[in-house]
């Protein structure tokens, strides 16, 4: 028997406790990249064919090294969320499909970590 | 027991390509595409990090004629996924879902994609001196 009404279920969040979360960031973070990524384009289309120093000086900023760490965070954040439902959506396999996400939001965690690593040491100058 | 016949969702190889539904796949097509572009990214970051030399290289491979074609590869994929995610997030508010509407939006991704990645391109040339 099921007393809650199915309103108080669905705010309830669900037996993971989850419910919209995943929807959400995946939103929250897209809104974030508009600007974000608009601003690197903008970026990259300056510096296409410029020298090192010139590409260290422009990273060493303040306001470079912040948009660059924010786009790092979210555009990993974002991919790895898109890709959790790509494979949810086309491996069957039980264990394969969770070895897949598992192994996936690693190396996104890994790479983002590298990233963040490799602005930092350029803003603060090695 | 008699086998009914009930209606099945179309099969992909059977139901005609919509402008809506080639749209809506190029879009996680397009997302695929970038995560491939965000390597491009940390190899550009890191090389940045290592020194001028690393960079040098990293510029010299970028800039071949195969690291340009796919870094325009990239840069649709990039302009696509944001102007169809744009568009996204207008449904997620729950405006633009009447049929002429998502066409004209459809429209208007393309037309906006393409020409900014042209745009994109031409002042990155036109900055760069042509090089």
């Amino acid at each position: 028997m099921i007393f809650r009404t199915p309103l108080a279920r669905a705010r309830g969040l669900g037996s993971a406790k989850s419910g919209t979360h995943h929807w959400w960031l995946q939103r929250l973070t897209a809104v974030a990249l508009v600007p974000l990524s608009l601003w690197l384009v903008a970026s990259l289309i300056v510096l296409a064919s410029a020298d090192h120093g010139t590409v260290i000086a422009w990273l060493s900023s303040p306001v470079a090294a912040v948009l660059m760490s924010a786009l790092i965070v979210a555009v990993f954040y974002h991919g790895q969320l898109g890709l959790q439902v790509v494979l949810e959506d086309y491996v069957h396999a039980q264990w394969l499909k969770l070895t897949g996400i598992v192994l996936m939001k690693l190396v996104a965690l890994l790479l983002a970590a590298v990233c963040l690593f490799a602005v930092l040491r350029i803003a603060f100058g090695n | 027991m008699e086998k009914r016949e009930r209606p099945l969702s179309p099969h992909l190889q059977i139901y005609r390509p919509q402008l809506t539904s080639v749209l809506s796949i190029t879009h996680r097509a397009s997302g695929l595409a970038l995560l491939v572009g965000t390597l491009v990214l940390v190899y550009w970051l890191v090389a940045a990090a290592s020194g001028a030399e690393a960079y040098a290289s990293a510029q010299a491979l970028l800039g071949s004629w195969p690291g340009r074609i796919v870094l325009i590869g990239f840069s649709f994929a990039l302009f696509y996924h944001l102007c169809n995610g744009i568009r996204h997030l207008f449904w997620d508010v729950g405006l633009g879902f009447e049929l002429k509407t998502a066409y004209a939006s459809g429209h208007a991704v393309i037309a906006a994609s393409v020409s900014m990645t042209v745009l994109a391109w031409a002042l990155a040339y036109y900055m760069g001196g042509g090089s």
